[in-house]
């Protein structure tokens, strides 16, 4: 059994965006191909277009230059069979968590899955608390019920969402907790995340992701989660997407980007003939990261950097050379190539969890 | 069943620390032949890592046949790993001897470790059988 499925979730090519207000380009020429199955992390420094990459991914906002891809056609024709999350959680205020479920089933009945929603939403006691005293015997659970009743101090963990909060009254976790529950409700073939963990407290952290896995695990949901956190991706992401200067620098295969990269330390000599990501010394002694390319001469102490160590290195010398362990693949010529606003229902939008203010209109009014 | 506890700052890949935590399991009889793994997605959710991971390690452990994958099923144990200490006398008492020695050429407690991890290393490089 390999999680890796046929296919190409996400691919770009040539890809460009820029805001008017904003001097140059947010994203130029970037072209990336990700295959279906993975869980990718998409990490950069701040305002690098992490978000627009997603905006993009999702429909949101129109590229200026080139094509974006999603599961194999337009964002808008994809539009049912991914979710996306914006970093800011956009949710109807005035909602309560239950109704907010059930505006996600209502837009989404044919793939709804209201166990796992609920699930994600009211955390993993649910079960426990809210079955025995409203019974699932009448399909119903607790939603549909009296919304007000607590079931209790010692069944539901400290800060557990209740279905009859409303969602202006939560805190920026809490929220997280009902975008995720509306993803994953709709049972996606692909989940685009933007700073997905940013808001969460170390537990529901852990616990969001091991859904988030074990969601992929089971039915090989293709993940992007943007993230400036490195450490907390070592271990969760089997592709990685490191973004600079408007494009992708690094991509592929944690792993193999690792393999790709030696980490050198010895006495100060000449490094010409090596592709030399960072270098750095005390006089007599120096420490390189190298590309691994040209395997380094005798007499250097060599190491494997750590992906942390990588990516840093990779961050503080822009100059570094581009590196992907998967060539992106040309998209196929005349196939619907073009880019496009949507033409989805409007409904769709919030279901996604997309509930940004621009809604389908798709033109420059996405403010990054 | 087995529970994984995932050291991520160890150093050890982690589909490496799976396959020593379930061969631990094995010698000390709290997995059995015929008991079932935990599946991925269980793993997974308790863990927070990548679910490629978890299906790396039981391919490795099929692969020395440990367990077996049955289609839709899951993962079962095909065979303990027991490994009586008593075995090992002739090869202890020549590790004591090697120690002894060691310690009379004056090497410390830190340096036979790392003599000894570095040919460890060479002659068992991790992910190797």
């Amino acid at each position: 059994m390999n999680r890796d499925g046929e296919g190409t979730a996400l691919e770009a090519v040539g890809l460009g965006k820029r805001y008017r207000r904003r001097r140059g380009h947010v994203l130029r020429d970037c072209s990336f191909r990700l295959p279906a199955g993975r869980i990718c992390a998409l990490v950069g420094p701040n305002g690098t277009g992490k978000s627009t990459l997603l905006a993009l991914a999702a429909g949101l906002t129109r590229p200026t230059e080139g094509t974006v891809r999603v599961l194999g056609t337009t964002p808008a024709r994809a539009r049912e069979r991914f979710a996306y999350v914006a970093q800011a959680k956009p949710l109807p205020p005035q909602l309560t968590v239950a109704a907010t479920l059930r505006l996600g089933a209502e837009l989404n009945r044919a793939r709804w899955d209201r166990t796992t929603a609920e699930r994600i939403a009211y955390g993993p006691e649910y079960g426990r608390a809210y079955g025995p005293e409203y019974g699932d015997t009448a399909g119903r659970t607790a939603p549909d019920l009296d919304l007000d009743l607590d079931p209790g101090p010692d069944l539901v963990r400290e800060g557990a969402l209740r279905p009859g909060d409303r969602i202006r009254s939560l805190s920026g976790g809490q929220r997280t907790r009902v975008a995720l529950a509306l993803a994953f409700g709709k049972r996606p073939e692909l989940m685009l995340l933007d700073e997905p963990m940013a808001d969460l407290d170390p537990l529901a952290r852990r616990e969001l992701l091991g859904a988030l896995l074990g969601e992929a695990a089971e039915h090989g949901t293709t993940i992007v989660m943007s993230s400036h956190v490195i450490a907390e991706l070592e271990g969760v992401c089997d592709h990685l997407f490191l973004m600079g200067g408007g494009r992708i620098r690094l991509g592929g295969d944690p792993e193999r980007l690792l393999a790709a990269h030696t980490l050198l330390t010895g006495p100060a000599r000449d490094l010409s003939g090596h592709t030399v990501v960072e270098s750095h010394g005390t006089g007599r002694q120096l420490t390189a990261l190298i590309r691994t390319d040209h395997p380094p001469t005798d007499g250097w102490e060599t190491a494997a950097p750590s992906l942390e160590e990588l990516l840093l290195a990779h961050l503080r010398n822009p100059e570094a050379p581009d590196l992907f362990t998967e060539e992106p693949e040309k998209a196929d010529e005349g196939d619907e190539a073009g880019p496009t606003g949507g033409t989805g229902d409007p409904g769709t939008t919030a279901a996604t969890g997309v509930t940004g203010e621009t809604g389908e209109t798709g033109e420059e009014n996405v403010r990054p | 069943m087995v529970e994984y506890r995932i050291d991520r700052r160890s150093g050890v890949a982690t589909y490496v620390q799976i396959v020593q935590q379930t061969k631990q399991a094995l010698r000390l009889g709290v997995l059995e032949p015929g008991d079932k793994l935990p599946t991925a997605r269980e793993v997974v959710e308790a863990t927070a890592i990548n679910p490629n991971t978890v299906l790396k390690a039981y391919r490795e452990l099929e692969r020395e046949g440990l367990v077996e994958a049955r289609r839709g099923l899951g993962t079962f144990v095909r065979r303990s790993l027991g490994s009586a200490p008593a075995d090992h006398t002739a090869l202890r008492s020549k590790l004591t001897a090697w120690l002894d020695e060691a310690r009379k050429e004056g090497l410390e407690r830190e340096d036979i470790s790392a003599l000894f991890t570095s040919v460890l290393d060479e002659k068992c490089p991790e992910g190797e059988r």
